[in-house]
């Protein structure tokens, strides 16, 4: 009888570790799945999808098959503290990672620093800045202080123009990324000794860009800088072009060229743009492993109507959820101060190349791109796949090209 | 202040205006005339505007052409809508406000319609004028926005003529002040704001061609519009459509002044502090009776 109760409770214990074990382990976030970002959001989240994919064949993280918890925050930061909430208190969800862009990560960080989350994110420029949340981390290589490291490639990309440019003009969106890269950028042009000549911000709800693109063209500017969301990335451009906009080097930290439905819409009217990207398809830059993503992503990505070139957010998003598997698997259970700790502590490999986070979460050292755009003649996809249409200016590592200016003389 | 860039800042307004007015119309019908808040205006705009894009892409058709072919198939549309908002409020005598729910219904139905049918990226259009500049002198014609001035006013000039000239036009404009006179008169109210909200619908749909050509479209953008579409056929005058126009190019003049001149931050409040002033000395608008 002793026997037979020993052997009931062996498997009763046997068959709740086995439960626990299948358990799925449960990673929350809120997705900008609709609104202004909702197309990179989708394109983020089809990556991320990938690689719970490619860890869940080789079973799970922790013995535990990975399940998503999300929620659309439809690019709307008043949504993201209720969801996250949600997620927290009523899925229950193991960890979270972040919504994509710095206007959604804001209010989440709060929330994480509430109940003490370790918290990888993707995307904003320096939403942490003023929280210094110690558990915070942020996938997007803008370096330790992330806002100057953003635009400083485009400003050391102008001064090694010959005369040195005197003049800059600055725009961007009234909304949180904008705000910040513009903040980021007047200290570069602080250091660079530029002349401020232009420094405003426009509604997001602009419709003509002609009249500011006319007033920036009434100050005579050397160097044009631009922080803008995808519909004033395009409006800006075009107008730039209608205007004839003349200057010695145009673009800026302008979210929306990077990404496949931009790059065909313009088209040739981004020829000479001197633009922010992460990835290039360059002779010059090569991450172990990002090619073979891509070649996975582009076809899944074709088949949802998401991003089909997959160059901006979607290896990244992929990254960020390596580092986060590789780290708690490092850790072994879900401590949130153990798996913060082993982010800091160690470096990745992932498919856009090695990781290392500073103390403030943000890249040890900063890589964004600065790309001048040429001889595009169309508006097919095709074109962009090949080199020598993003030719990287900057950083050194990476250049493959000298830039071309003036903006206005070398259109195509 | 140069010459230049005030005959730009002026021209932008006008350009501006042309598509304010396209957006709105519909509502000063609607609203104005109708007394219909419609506030899911803005997501048959956006219908308008994946129609022509759809043709657009798979075809190479001009999106004007599409919204020309596509009118009579949204104004069936608005006739029907309009069927159903009398079945289901105006009938049972409940106030115009309690319908909001409806439009309310109908703009988030549109909306993930279109993302459902579409994905939630940018679209835009492709035609020969987009990107062409026409220059006289210092003053610059995009014709990425001339194209659209021209057509809406046409479409504008060509609702007032018709509901100046006609008889149905004039039922139209008789529907909004008395009802009950209407249909002692033999006319029956019901029919003349069934095809007038067609109408209304009509215009959308015009609209949204005109706001591809501008801008790239996504499904939810039809929200920034609600404001506009509604503030700018009170400022012109409750169901006046020479208002409306007026009103426009109020908005878009100052729109592109400030923008030019004082920082494009400072812009809708400058439109929109213009709105409440004109109201505070016409609280029924510019041509409103």
């Amino acid at each position: 009888m002793e026997r037979s109760h020993a052997r009931i409770a062996a498997l009763v214990l046997a068959a709740s570790f086995s439960a626990a074990a299948q358990e799925p382990l449960k990673i929350g976030f809120s997705m900008s799945l609709t609104g202004p970002l909702g197309g990179n959001g989708r394109a983020a989240l089809l990556a991320m999808q990938m690689w719970a994919e490619d860890v869940n064949t080789k079973g799970g993280l922790l013995g535990r098959p990975v399940k998503f918890v999300y929620y659309d925050d439809q690019t709307n930061p008043a949504n993201v503290p209720g969801l996250y909430n949600k997620l927290l208190d009523v899925d229950k969800v193991d960890l979270i990672v972040s919504s994509y862009g710095t206007n959604v990560i804001a209010p989440a960080i709060p929330v994480a620093m509430q109940r003490k989350m370790a918290f990888m994110t993707l995307f904003g420029t320096n939403p942490n800045g003023r929280f210094k949340y110690d558990r915070y981390f942020q996938i997007m290589p803008n370096g330790p202080d992330p806002a100057v490291g953003l635009t400083k490639g485009f400003f050391e990309v102008a001064m090694t123009m010959d005369p040195k440019p005197s003049t800059v003009a600055l725009v961007g969106a009234d909304a949180e990324y904008p705000h910040a890269a513009l903040e980021g950028a007047r200290t570069n042009v602080k250091a660079a000794g530029l002349k401020v000549v232009y420094d405003k911000t426009y509604p997001t709800t602009t419709t003509d860009f002609t009249p500011i693109v006319r007033a920036i063209q009434a100050t005579n500017p050397d160097v044009v800088f631009v922080a803008s969301y995808p519909p004033d990335s395009a409006g800006m451009i075009r107008a730039a072009n209608e205007v004839a906009l003349k200057t010695r080097q145009f673009g800026g930290a302008m979210i929306g060229v990077q990404y496949a439905n931009l790059k065909t819409q313009l088209g040739p009217l981004l020829n000479g743009v001197v633009a922010w990207e992460v990835y290039a398809p360059e002779p010059t830059i090569k991450f172990p492993g990002v090619e073979q993503f891509l070649a996975r992503y582009q076809p899944l990505a074709a088949a949802q109507q998401l991003d089909s070139l997959g160059f901006f957010l979607p290896p990244y998003a992929y990254a960020m959820m390596q580092i986060v598997g590789e780290a708690v698997q490092r850790v072994g259970k879900i401590d949130q101060a153990k798996i913060a700790e082993d982010i800091h502590s160690h470096e990745f490999s992932t498919v856009v190349g090695n990781v290392r986070f500073a103390k403030n979460g943000e890249w040890a050292e900063g890589r964004p791109l600065y790309v001048q755009y040429r001889g595009i003649t169309g508006n097919g996809l095709e074109e962009w796949k090949k080199p020598g249409h993003e030719i990287v200016l900057w950083p050194k590592q990476w250049k493959s090209g000298d830039l071309r200016q003036p903006f206005d003389q070398n259109r195509k | 202040m140069s010459g230049s860039l005030f005959a730009n800042a002026l021209v932008s307004g006008l350009l501006l205006a042309g598509f304010y007015a396209a957006v709105s119309v519909g509502i000063a019908i609607a609203f104005g005339m109708l007394d219909v808040v419609n506030i899911a205006h803005p997501a048959f705009i956006l219908l308008g505007s994946y129609a022509a894009s759809v043709a657009n892409s798979a075809f190479g058709i001009d999106p004007i052409l599409t919204a020309a072919a596509l009118s009579p198939a949204f104004f069936a549309l608005g006739a029907v809508l309009y069927r159903l908002y009398h079945a289901s409020f105006e009938r049972r005598g409940r106030e115009p406000l309690r319908g909001l729910a409806f439009f309310f219904g109908i703009l988030f139905v549109t909306e993930v319609a279109l993302i459902l049918a579409f994905g939630v990226d940018y679209r835009s259009v492709n035609t020969g004028y987009i990107g062409t500049t026409w220059r006289f002198g210092a003053v610059d014609l995009p014709l990425r926005l001339f194209v659209p001035f021209v057509v809406s006013l046409a479409m504008t000039v060509g609702l007032q003529i018709f509901l100046s000239r006609t008889f149905f036009g004039r039922t139209v404009l008789a529907v909004g002040q008395d009802q009950v006179a209407l249909h002692l008169m033999g006319v029956d109210p019901v029919r003349v704001k069934q095809l007038a909200f067609g109408i209304s619908i009509a215009t959308a749909g015009v609209a949204g061609a005109l706001l591809v050509i501008i801008q790239p479209v996504q499904p939810s953008l039809g929200r920034e519009y609600i404001g506009l579409v509604f503030a700018i056929p009170v400022l012109g005058g409750m169901g006046s459509i020479a208002g409306t126009l007026v009103g426009a190019a109020v908005l878009g003049i100052a729109t592109s002044f400030t923008a030019t001149f004082f920082g494009p931050s400072w812009a809708p409040a400058v439109s929109f502090g213009v709105l409440l002033l004109a109201l505070a000395f016409r609280p029924s608008g510019l041509f409103g009776r």
